[in-house]
């Protein structure tokens, strides 16, 4: 056991477990925070998608200690009200159906919408295509990213 | 769950008139009236605080019971949309208990009646109780928008203002139901209720349950079916740190550990003989030859018409043809999980079910605990499929927690358990003849299918059996095979495979025919019109018949099932044999449509669901032993794979149809008798090799 600190959604955390033991794992069950998601375990699904100093990373194969002094987002960290242009667009189109892909969809689309102004569709693809979604989401997704694009242009304009 | 009892159970069901014959009121009203909403039934519940809250009895796997369920409640309770809240109610008679879940695309065709009525009902309660406050008569008084107001006096009272007297008048029985004309709701695509707590991770679902003191499980299976445990060593996995306990159950041996890593890692240092039993020698080419064995010699009768054999010798034209289809894993993107907690006195299990009924009597028979003491805490489901359907995990997971009693304990399955302990779509061989006379019509139509079955033998056939083209002389024939791989409900069940077969064969004798595809389903659908129109109109808006740009060939598949119809034209290219398709045109009449947002999203769904299965994904055995690992080598389709998908809903005022299950057979032979277009090559086995095409 080590305990690792590093910075998550905003505030220092530490987290005292087997420095190999996988980020997602000490999430979910040391730290509680269930939001983002198990699928596969093997880097194949993006289901455990986190930000980790701000690009996607799958947390399901990201040992904890490697995120010592980091900074880690996950989805519940993304805003404390829906607000994030990338959610707004979610509801929006009213993405999710099972859902439980969708907090790793949100995070991979975060991180694209963050980086690029107007995301064409082969954009979208390239990024998102980690992200396996069973439910079959993919054409609202591909609506919802181009939304968000347009929120996140939006947002800050706004700040300007 | 016996699956031969729920079969049996969805036929009677259907046999007393098309719905599950669920009431709404509580067997014994409840009387503990304090704190929290108050009961007016068993589907709702009004707040002082005037808010409603809607007892969801179907659970949510994204099929969108949550929202759909709530419109039909709302339709007639007049509530404020806004208000609304929806919880999962625990397993009751009234809520379909012993077979309260969501399966076979039944959720909105049982509710419709009943939930309207539950509506309607409290709706009528709260009216009587502010006429009862203005000392009015009823019909003086309309409710609207959470309130009831007096149309003499136009004074209005909340329903949160009116919650406490209402909860204590008498049910009414038989209000009255809107006609379709007076709808505000049903037909209506307000925004899923589910939605905002599936964008920030809130949500809940089986695998984020936490409960106070809880341990986490993982449990190595043999890697062949029915094998057992014929010895083990825990001394290694004992020594991983937060390793707590090992213990042996009856389908392998678990490692409970402080969290689900360390129950991981702690497994990997298991050391297990296993007795591997009878199925340890199982592959894929060996049941292959095995089945074609089978299916040449006549099969126990299913379907006949006329004298097929004769008509066939007779034909003047013969077409045969043999078509395989794989096995198939579910995949949930949510790996199976349950949390129980076992006591002297009772049992909790919260879990993410199809079927909440069989989970609490899965629950009573490993605990000998009265079902009643089983408590079902229903979390929303990461995917179904099918695959919730059944409680082998909540068998796994109860064993566990009863070995660790009273510590509650989390199972949770890796991705790799998934796919290797699934309970399968079964793989089918299936040998077709067909004849037609001179004149192209077609004159005999047989098939001899073998594949195992599971509920009835029903499930192997239908989609073939059932078929609905007029063709004079028919047999189909069936052969059960014996083989130790697990088999159970697949999203569309036999229609998953039998409608590519069937419509992919049907147009192999449209090609013998010398006739276009539609043209020649078309003249044989006269007696089913519904099936027929939708054919109709996805043949006018994929502009059937009219040219495409180079390199693009078009293909049509059919299906009448879940009392649903449905046509797809898929656009598709292919290039040194790599199928991509680029569009779906689909047209559905699944009758009433409560939430056409959702009916459009289901559709998407089940395309997606099915077109994996075209050039994708497949089980396939290997010394007993499942070949498919994880999402390497069992890859669904991902979005830069995702067809545009353009959807047609007829509108109808008929009884709803199902829609869960309505899209995934038909996307199978659009795609394969577009394949065949583009390359004259037929696809008789799936999922396609590009070897095959070039």
């Amino acid at each position: 056991m080590a305990a690792v600190k590093f910075t998550l959604n905003g505030k220092s955390q530490t987290v005292d477990v087997a420095p190999q033991m996988p980020l997602l794992w000490a999430l979910r069950d040391t730290l509680g925070m269930t939001g983002t998601k198990f699928g596969c375990g093997m880097a194949l699904c993006g289901a455990c998608t986190v930000h980790i100093n701000g690009q996607p990373t799958r947390s399901c194969t990201t040992q904890v200690s490697t995120v010592a002094g980091k900074t880690v987002t996950t989805i519940e960290g993304l805003s404390s009200d829906n607000s994030h242009p990338v959610q707004k667009a979610w509801i929006e189109a009213d993405v999710p159906q099972c859902g439980y892909c969708q907090s790793g969809q949100i995070m991979t689309a975060a991180a694209l919408v963050a980086k690029t102004t107007n995301p064409s569709d082969s954009d979208i693809d390239e990024a998102m295509r980690g992200n396996l979604c069973r439910c079959g989401t993919y054409q609202a997704i591909r609506q919802a990213v181009h939304l968000a694009a347009r929120y996140q242009a939006q947002a800050k304009g706004g700040a300007q | 769950m016996n699956p031969v009892n729920r079969r049996s159970f969805l036929k009677t069901g259907a046999a007393v008139g098309g719905g599950l014959l669920v009431g709404f009121q509580l067997p014994v009203k409840s009387q503990a009236q304090t704190a929290g909403p108050l009961t007016l039934n068993a589907f709702v519940k009004v707040g002082t605080d005037d808010t409603v809250t809607l007892e969801i009895h179907k659970s949510e796997m994204g099929q969108g019971t949550v929202t759909s369920l709530s419109q039909l409640l709302a339709e007639e309770l007049e509530c404020d949309w806004k208000k609304i809240r929806t919880e999962f109610p625990g397993v009751a008679p009234v809520y379909g208990a012993p077979m309260m879940g969501a399966y076979g695309s039944l959720s909105i065709r049982t509710s419709w009646q009943p939930l309207r009525q539950a509506g309607a009902a409290a709706r009528e309660m709260l009216v009587q109780a502010a006429a009862q406050q203005w000392k009015v008569d009823k019909s003086q008084c309309r409710a609207e928008n959470n309130t009831v107001v007096n149309t003499t006096t136009g004074a209005k009272l909340t329903y949160g203002a009116l919650a406490e007297a209402a909860a204590k008048l008498p049910a009414p029985a038989n209000v009255p139901l809107k006609t379709a004309a007076q709808y505000k709701l049903i037909g209506t695509s307000p925004k899923r209720l589910d939605t905002p707590a599936k964008v920030n991770g809130s949500i809940g679902f089986g695998l984020d349950v936490r409960r106070p003191g809880m341990l986490y499980a993982s449990l190595e299976r043999c890697p062949v079916f029915e094998g057992k445990v014929a010895s083990f060593d825990a001394t290694k996995a004992m020594a991983v740190p937060g390793v707590k306990k090992v213990v042996q159950i009856s389908n392998g041996v678990a490692v409970v550990a402080d969290n689900t890593w360390s129950a991981m890692e702690g497994r990997k240092a298991l050391v297990i003989k296993w007795d591997e039993g009878k199925w340890a020698n199982v592959s894929t080419p060996g049941l292959r030859q095995e089945w074609a064995g089978l299916a040449a010699k006549p099969g126990m009768s299913m379907r006949k018409a006329g004298d097929p054999e004769a008509a066939f010798a007779g034909a003047a034209k013969k077409v045969e043809a043999v078509y395989e289809a794989p096995y198939l894993s579910h995949a949930p993107m949510e790996p199976l999980n349950a949390t129980v907690e076992v006591r002297p006195d009772g049992c909790d299990i919260w879990v993410a079910s199809q079927i909440q009924s069989l989970a609490q009597q899965t629950a009573a028979m490993v605990t000998g605990l009265p079902a009643n003491k089983c408590l079902i805490h229903t979390q929303y489901l990461g995917g179904g499929f099918g695959r919730r359907g059944g409680a082998d995990y909540v068998t796994e997971a109860v064993e566990i927690a009863k070995a660790m009693s009273p510590t509650p304990v989390k199972l949770t399955w890796s991705r790799e358990d998934d796919l290797q302990h699934d309970t399968y779509r079964p793989a089918s061989y299936v040998k077709f003849s067909g004849g037609l006379d001179a004149q192209g019509s077609p004159v005999s139509f047989s098939a001899r299918v073998v594949c195992p079955p599971f509920g009835g033998n029903s499930t192997a056939v239908e989609g073939i059996q059932d078929m609905k083209y007029a063709i004079p002389n028919v047999q189909v024939e069936f052969t059960a095979p014996d083989t130790g791989t697990p088999v159970s409900y697949w999203r569309s069940v036999g229609y998953s495979q039998n409608t590519y077969f069937m419509e992919a064969f049907i147009d192999e004798m449209a090609g013998a025919a010398g006739a276009d595809p539609v043209e020649f389903r078309r003249k044989l659908l006269a007696g089913t019109p519904r099936l027929l129109n939708v054919l109709n109109i996805v043949a006018e808006k994929s502009n059937w018949g009219k040219p495409l740009p180079a390199g693009r060939f078009r293909g049509v598949g059919i299906v009448n099932n879940i009392g649903s119809f449905n046509a797809q034209v898929a656009e598709v290219s292919v290039t040194q044999g790599k199928v991509k398709v680029h569009k779906v045109v689909c047209a559905v009449d699944c009758g009433q449509v409560v939430n056409p947002a959702i009916v459009e999203a289901q559709i998407q769904s089940g395309i997606v669901y099915g077109l994996s299965t075209v050039t994708k994904l497949g089980i396939t055995l290997d010394k007993g032993r499942v070949v498919q690992k994880n999402f390497n080598n069992y890859d669904p389709i991902r979005i830069d794979e995702m067809p545009v998908v353009e959807v047609h809903i007829v509108s109808s005022h008929e009884n709803p149809g199902g829609i869960g299950e309505a899209s995934t057979p038909s996307i199978v032979p659009a795609v394969v008798n577009a394949v065949y277009a583009a390359t004259k090559k037929r696809v008789r086995m799936l999922p396609i090799k590009a070897a095959d095409l070039v």
